[in-house]
């Protein structure tokens, strides 16, 4: 399974400790995640369900290319992280 | 007479307390975070909205001593796919705005991109003001500083909270007396200098930094506009304007004497070209007979290399009429207890102030 990680910064805020997830794409694995701790969504996804402009989602160390459908897809094993956006600081 | 100031920062939020006569700091939260509204509760609570520049708008709760909580947050619907020549985003940039309702539990949030949003549970949920989110007109906002539209004035009537005007840069006077069942913009008399000529009268075309409303006598408001102050005697339908103001008619923020009809405050600064206060001195004008005349004050306030702009939220005014209180970009802040003749710094340097708010 993908496992999903989050910035450290984000622990000033709520917890948000990284977790394995069954998906095929980020989206899924984001939808899994949201599911059991609804805050975090609204930090990661504008209202439309797209990242937010200033953070930034990797996968296996690369920018997904998907930042509105979040369609790109994901492996067992993957390592999915949440960072902040170098743009908002 | 006020006890408590609330002070929205940059990079925070700080509590004041009076005490032997004068304001101290006395408590700090949300250090580093931007604060983008306040809203005092009778009891001692506190709403306060945050703008983080990574994770977005966020909105928390204080209702016992230093016992914060997260609250959701204002949430718009999904963009319709036919929407396309709607040039707005449909997503919470910013809540610039959180005002009590005058019925229990309610609360309205006036927030960028130009949503009016309403809770009927102390903010445990929200719901969008479709009517006025769907009006047609609504394409023609624009936005002001910013990219995007937003209210950055909510007045509602204590004595029938179904009476309510928004200020919104850039799209005029907005006033509803069903709730928010029918909306009308209703700015009749101002005039924009930006706007083409022939276009110069249109009430969607007017930028409203900032409202105030008389609480004892709701019909008399104020305008701090773009390019000048304006004065209704009618709820905001028909406006005049006003040019005694001294020493420039430029400014963002405005607040009315509670009780007093014709008595009103203003921290005017050169105009947009440059947005520094004139002559690099920092004053407040106040009217006390309805615009014809002001009083710039400046007793206690900086007089020399001053170069402090302050924001539309960042002046306020407490119950009594009596004390005022405003911030500054440069973080400057003051305090007067005598309606504005002497002013007084508490000892601190503050990040740029956003927005004050009194509390009981």
């Amino acid at each position: 399974m993908p496992t999903v990680s989050f910035t450290s910064v984000l622990r000033r805020f709520l917890a948000a400790p990284a977790c394995e997830v069954k998906a095929t794409t980020v989206g899924e694995a984001l939808t899994a995640v949201f599911a059991g701790n609804p805050a975090l969504r609204g930090y990661v996804l504008d209202d439309q369900g797209a990242v937010r402009v200033h953070v930034a989602v990797y996968v296996n160390g690369w920018p997904i290319r998907d930042r509105v459908r979040l369609g790109d897809p994901v492996q067992p094993g993957d390592d999915i992280r949440v960072i902040q956006a170098l743009s908002g600081g | 007479m006020a006890e408590r100031l609330y002070v929205g920062t940059r990079k925070g939020l700080f509590e004041l307390a009076r005490r032997n006569g004068s304001w101290d700091i006395v408590g700090t939260r949300f250090l580093g975070d931007p604060v983008s509204a306040l809203l005092p509760e009778r009891d001692g609570g506190l709403f306060a909205a945050l703008d983080l520049g990574h994770f977005g708008a966020k909105l928390w709760r204080r209702e016992a001593a230093d016992d914060w909580r997260e609250l959701p947050v204002p949430v718009y619907p999904p963009k319709p796919e036919d929407t396309a020549e709607d040039p707005h985003p449909w997503s919470l940039t910013r809540i610039w705005q959180i005002t009590a309702g005058g019925v229990p539990g309610r609360l309205w949030a006036g927030t960028v991109p130009g949503g009016l949003f309403r809770s009927d549970d102390d903010g445990e949920s929200w719901s969008l003001i479709e009517t006025l989110w769907r009006m047609p007109e609504r394409k023609q906002w624009n936005g002001a500083g910013g990219l995007e539209p937003g209210i950055s004035s909510v007045l509602v009537d204590p004595a029938n909270p179904s009476d309510i005007r928004l200020g919104i840069s850039t799209a005029g006077v907005w006033a509803t007396s069903d709730a928010g069942a029918t909306w009308r913009v209703i700015n009749q008399g101002m005039r924009s200098e930006y706007m083409p000529p022939e276009r110069s009268g249109e009430p969607m075309a007017q930028d409203i930094h900032c409202l105030a409303r008389c609480t004892a006598h709701p019909e008399s408001m104020w305008c701090q506009h773009h390019n000048g102050v304006f004065r209704s005697e009618d709820g905001g339908s028909t406006w005049r304007e006003v040019t005694a103001i001294r020493p420039s008619h430029f400014g963002f923020a405005v607040v009315a004497h509670p009780m007093e009809r014709d008595t009103a405050w203003f921290v005017p600064a050169i105009k947009d070209e440059r947005r520094i206060p004139v002559d690099g001195q920092v004053v407040v004008a106040r009217t006390r007979d309805g615009g014809e005349s002001f009083d710039v004050l400046r007793d206690g306030l900086p007089q020399r290399h001053a170069y402090d702009l302050v924001y539309r939220h960042a002046l306020a005014v407490d119950e009594s009429g009596d004390v005022l209180a405003f911030g500054s970009t440069t973080g400057g802040l003051w305090i007067s207890e005598d309606g504005g003749d002497h002013w007084a710094a508490p000892d601190a340097r503050l990040p740029p102030v956003l927005v004050v708010r009194f509390g009981a």
